[in-house]
């Protein structure tokens, strides 16, 4: 018979030996390798330099695409807040079977290929099938077409269409667990809808909304394939800048300073939102 | 107070109008009949579903896509279900880190483990190959497969397994009767979810892909980088397809909110 002490390591133990010799030791090596010298001629020498680490914060070009990235990101949050969370609310109090359509329309894209959906983006703002422009144009809300292709306002927008599900999921979720009596009892106590929105419904839903703002943020700021596609050549991000250095310009040390910066600001982004949600929420969590 | 007003109907079309659009598109302009990218305003045609034959390649890193989330799902489930069984049931120290351990790669932005794994897989000799493609997907994949599992493990009512121990039933036994039937939900679920991550991935693939070895999704994301035509339309549109056809059965087997929230199938346990 097992004993109770060595059960779960032989249990956990395949898993945690695939992670630590997988996930840890690659991470520590990238980390390592953020401080090895390249040459254009010389290739990756094996030596401890800080000279990529001074490149990346002294070029302003690294601080302007950093800039960037955290700006898209920051946009791409707050625009699936404002209109994730309401969408949450309307689904929220539908009933079946117009629920679940709903619910598999909002939630299914995310499991329908990014590139397929970006694709849909690219053809939606540029060439023949510029729909977007043409609708706005016809409207009469803009008078000469927008640019949407290889700007930050495109990216957005198409960023915020991949990742606005995760906001509906989060807030749902959250909504899921008010007891529809106490909205019941506001009206029944003579409150107006508004009241019973802003004072029942908004601070319920709030713990979701942080929730699911970190999760948004945390995966607009590393997104890669939507900015590449959208952004293009000219509009680099922190990963598709990464992706440059390892597969075209070839100068590793210097991809790797990028991404781990990347990893250790979303890492300090979401310890510390998640200690404030945590802290601030913590009677909502019960 | 429990019905939608107009305003929030009309919110909620719009909202959907946004998440279809692109999707819809991709599907339309996959129908044209012209060499160009245009609505089939006139007639449907089917000559870009009939060229991608024309493109091995296409088909190629399509079947290595099903190749590869098939291997790397049910590797990252056999491995989820004893890791979730040690997590949900017992006490131990390192228990917690272990757990965020397992779930780290839902939050290490995907970019990151491409680059930790190019580096790693070329030190130690297997950068480009397809073993290295299944390594870095289980790991990829683990997370979604480990959440489900773990909520049907934690939901499970362990009375049973002990009727069937005092009966007399070996370790071997209560696993293979009782245990593993009761959290087949999670498992098949979590299996399924593992399956379609695996499928899509492609920011942490387009790192470590080698041209013999590539998938769908790298090779549709290479295409699109180089000219954008009719032709990446299609294959898109068919995998369009296929995974609405996938999520609407899933969806009849489990319910998306629920595949995806990694609640349990009795609701409240986490």
């Amino acid at each position: 018979m097992i004993s109770r002490a060595t059960a779960p390591w032989l249990l956990a133990g395949p898993a945690l030996l695939l992670f630590v010799g997988v996930v840890l030791i690659p991470i520590a090596m990238t980390v390592l390798l953020s401080f090895h010298r390249w040459g254009q001629f010389t290739g990756i020498e094996p030596v401890f330099i800080l000279d990529n680490w001074k490149e990346v914060f002294a070029d302003p070009y690294f601080a302007e695409m950093f800039l960037r990235t955290f700006r898209i990101a920051v946009a791409v949050t707050l625009i699936s807040a404002l209109i994730g969370t309401p969408e949450a609310y309307v689904l929220h109090r539908m009933k079946s079977p117009w629920k679940g359509i709903c619910l598999l329309i909002v939630l299914g894209p995310l499991l329908i290929s990014v590139v397929a959906r970006t694709l849909g983006w690219a053809l939606l703002f540029g060439g023949e099938t510029a729909i977007v422009n043409q609708a706005l144009l016809r409207l009469g809300v803009i008078s000469e077409p927008l640019r949407f292709m290889f700007t930050e306002t495109g990216v957005i927008i198409a960023l915020t269409h991949v990742l606005v599900p995760f906001m509906v999921l989060s807030v749902w979720a959250a909504l899921q667990r008010i007891d529809p009596r106490v909205d019941d009892a506001a009206v029944s106590l003579g409150a107006s809808r508004a009241t019973v929105l802003g004072r029942i419904v908004l601070p319920q839903a709030v713990p979701g909304i942080l929730g699911g703002a970190i999760i948004v943020f945390a995966l607009a700021a590393s997104a890669f394939a939507t900015p590449a596609i959208i952004g293009g050549r000219r509009l680099k991000v922190a990963s598709t800048l990464a992706y440059d250095e390892f597969l075209n310009t070839l100068n590793w040390p210097l991809g790797a300073v990028v991404a781990v910066l990347l990893l250790a600001a979303l890492a300090l982004v979401i310890i510390g939102a998640n200690r404030i949600v945590e802290r601030r929420f913590a009677q909502v969590f019960e | 107070m429990r019905r939608n007003g107009w305003l929030a109907l009309a919110f909620n079309a719009l909202f959907l109008a946004f998440i279809l659009a692109p999707i819809l598109v991709v599907c339309f302009v996959a129908f044209t009949p012209e060499g160009f990218l245009s609505f089939p305003t006139h007639t449907w045609s089917l000559r870009w579903f009939r060229a991608i034959a024309n493109y091995p390649e296409f088909i190629d890193a399509f079947f290595a896509s099903i190749w590869l989330g098939l291997l790397s799902s049910a590797i990252a489930v056999s491995l989820s279900v004893p890791a979730a069984l040690a997590i949900a049931r017992y006490r131990f120290p390192g228990r917690e880190p272990i757990t965020a351990l397992f779930l780290s790669p839902l939050m290490i932005p995907h970019v990151v483990l491409g680059i930790a794994f190019l580096r790693f897989f070329t030190t130690i000799g297997i950068g480009g190959t397809f073993t290295g493609l299944v390594i870095s997907h289980i790991v990829v994949v683990l997370p979604f497969a480990l959440r489900l599992v773990l909520a049907s493990a934690a939901g499970m009512d362990r009375s049973i397994e002990n009727a069937a121990i005092s009966l007399g039933a070996s370790s071997g036994t209560v696993f293979r009767r009782v245990t593993l039937p009761l959290i087949m939900p999670g498992v098949a679920s979590g299996w399924a979810l593992a399956f379609i991550q695996s499928f899509d991935e492609v920011t942490m693939t387009v790192f470590i892909a080698a041209p013999g070895t590539t998938t769908l999704p790298v090779r549709m994301f290479l295409y699109i980088q180089d000219n954008i035509d009719p032709l990446v339309t299609s294959v898109s549109a068919c995998v369009i397809g296929l995974t609405v056809a996938f999520l609407v059965l899933l969806d009849r087997l489990y319910g998306i909110e629920r595949l995806l929230a990694g609640r349990a199938a009795q609701g409240e346990e986490t």
